[in-house]
């Protein structure tokens, strides 16, 4: 649905990559073009019209920002480059100030790699441990299972709400109920749900949440980082610069602002934000929940027709997000992406940035289709139609 | 044999594709794209500053995989300024310059697939990894 307001699906070619980056449509592309040709001021500058300007647009996305997962306060809302940027603040920023040696941090095998490796970083530098919570037959996350793997030492449970290669939802809510009369923190890396589905923060009660912009017909870029206001205020700021601070005078004496500003060191990228902002709004003149709806109804056509292609090996057929992970069998993932690509078929090859996936799965690379509200049944049967000869595969893979 | 027979032969069933083996203590290139999941592990015995033996393992689409393979069958033999020449001969063919078409034998056979932008980092992935470790020599 909507196809008409993306130019890039004018172009002759099916797109089935969202899990890495979405297409954007006509109003966000004009409303990036309207602050770099009618108000292109810095922020935070208000002694003229136009910096007034940038700082209204800018705020106001903030404000749609904290609408749309329906955060308590404006403060709580943290413009960084991207998921990856916030999971990393949160990680040193926060986490960094209170693990201890001996703590544990619980992952799952099956977390994307900015997920993984701001904590790896963290343990190393503070002897503490990472944990990972065992997964069921199909690879979910289950409340049984996290209790399991809690100990009194767990200080953090970070999880993706849906997976970028299994796709399976987690139960978050259930989660941080149990991990908060734990006293456990949990961080919800929503990169791959936010954009898909109505997340409400005060309903999930998470404790904080990291998502990208461009995932969800947003710039790249520009991405978000939401905290508890109380957790955010004890959060160290990665970096130091103009804007965050109130005065200093020596190294001793340094005075740093208010949230949200003191988490965002330097101009920011208000092209960025304000793109978002005008994403969120396209996203909600639509309907999170008819986007949710449609993207599972076209999972269901795709998996309908994909599980009648009898050498196809297909990892996460039950999952009900977008994203369907397979392999054709015999031929090297890659080189199925590359016979897709001769037909303007984009899908993605590889491990998807979750390297350690595969001592789960024991499937070492695979093709993923990850699908948004503009993909439709047409996209789905071209792919089918062209996976549906495997001597066409491998005599056209090179 | 035309091309694509040449590839998939070097893909499906390369002499040089083995397990490791321990009990070789050959030294070891790690190679991995920057741009695509291509990984692969070359092993090679240098004896008087000649390649004596080589093989190589790891997950790499058809181009990578069938580029290692002659690579290493090209290069037995060879001593290091040999195979040195014979690497920067493969990188002016894939970068359109003057090449010896006679020296680089079957790898002529990436001379049309490297146009497709991506597949020349496949092809060229297995060069990329022996010359750092040549470099290292």
């Amino acid at each position: 649905m909507n196809i008409e307001d993306f130019p890039m699906l004018r172009e002759d070619l099916i797109y089935l990559d969202n899990g890495a980056t979405t297409f954007k449509p006509q109003c966000v592309i004009d409303k990036i073009t309207e602050y770099y040709t009618k108000y292109s001021a810095n922020a935070h500058r208000g002694d003229y019209d136009i910096s007034y300007k940038v700082d209204q647009e800018y705020e106001n996305s903030r404000e749609i920002v904290r609408k749309f997962i329906n955060a308590r306060f404006k403060e709580e809302i943290i413009f960084t480059s991207g998921a990856t940027e916030s999971l990393n603040m949160i990680a040193n920023g926060f986490f960094g100030k209170f693990i201890e040696p001996d703590d544990e941090i619980l992952i799952t095998q099956t977390e994307h790699a900015s997920n993984v490796l701001p904590w790896f970083r963290l343990v190393n530098e503070k002897q503490a441990k990472i944990n990972y919570i065992p997964l069921d037959d199909n690879h979910y996350v289950t409340l049984e299972n996290v209790k399991k793997a809690v100990t009194p030492k767990t200080k953090v449970i970070s999880l993706a709400s849906i997976t970028n290669v299994i796709g399976d939802e987690r139960p978050i809510k259930e989660i941080c109920e149990f991990a908060h009369q734990n006293n456990i923190f949990v961080v919800m890396d929503g990169a791959q749900s936010v954009p898909h589905r109505k997340t409400d923060v005060i309903d999930l009660d998470v404790d904080f949440l990291a998502f990208s912009g461009h995932k969800m017909c947003g710039p790249t870029g520009i991405g978000v980082l939401y905290g508890k206001k109380e957790l955010l205020e004890e959060m160290e700021p990665q970096n130091y610069g103009g804007g965050m601070n109130e005065s200093f005078d020596n190294p001793n004496e340094i005075y740093l602002k208010e949230l949200p500003t003191r988490l965002e060191a330097g101009t920011p990228n208000i092209a960025g934000a304000i793109g978002l902002g005008q994403a969120i709004k396209y996203l909600d003149s639509i309907g999170m929940k008819k986007i949710e709806a449609y993207e599972k109804k076209l999972r269901r056509y795709a998996i309908e027709k994909l599980i009648n292609i009898p050498y196809l090996d297909i990892i996460n057929i039950e999952s009900d997000s977008g994203i369907i992970s397979f392999n054709v069998d015999g031929v090297f993932s890659q080189d199925v992406a590359y016979y897709l690509n001769k037909y303007k078929v984009c899908v993605r090859a590889g491990n998807h940035c979750a390297k350690i996936l595969n001592q789960e799965t024991g499937v070492l690379n695979s093709l993923r289709i990850s699908l948004y509200f503009y993909n439709t049944e047409s996209d789905i049967d071209s792919l089918v139609e062209l996976l549906s000869n495997k001597e066409k595969i491998v005599e056209e893979m090179l | 044999m035309d091309n694509r027979n040449i590839i998939m032969n070097h893909y499906t069933s390369s002499p040089y594709k083995k397990d490791f083996n321990p009990d070789l203590n050959y030294q070891k290139i790690e190679t991995k794209s920057d741009s695509c999941i291509d990984h692969l592990n070359i092993y090679v015995k240098f004896e008087n500053n000649i390649l004596k033996d080589a093989y190589f393992n790891g997950e790499a689409c058809a181009i990578a995989t069938s580029s290692c393979s002659i690579l290493l069958k090209n290069c037995l033999n060879k001593t290091v300024s040999e195979i040195v020449e014979y690497i920067k001969n493969f990188d002016n063919m894939v970068n359109g310059k003057d090449f010896n078409l006679e020296e680089l034998k079957e790898a002529i056979v990436f001379k049309e697939i490297v146009r497709q932008g991506h597949r020349k980092t496949c092809a060229y992935l297995p060069y990329q990894g022996l010359k750092k470790l040549i470099d290292k020599r």
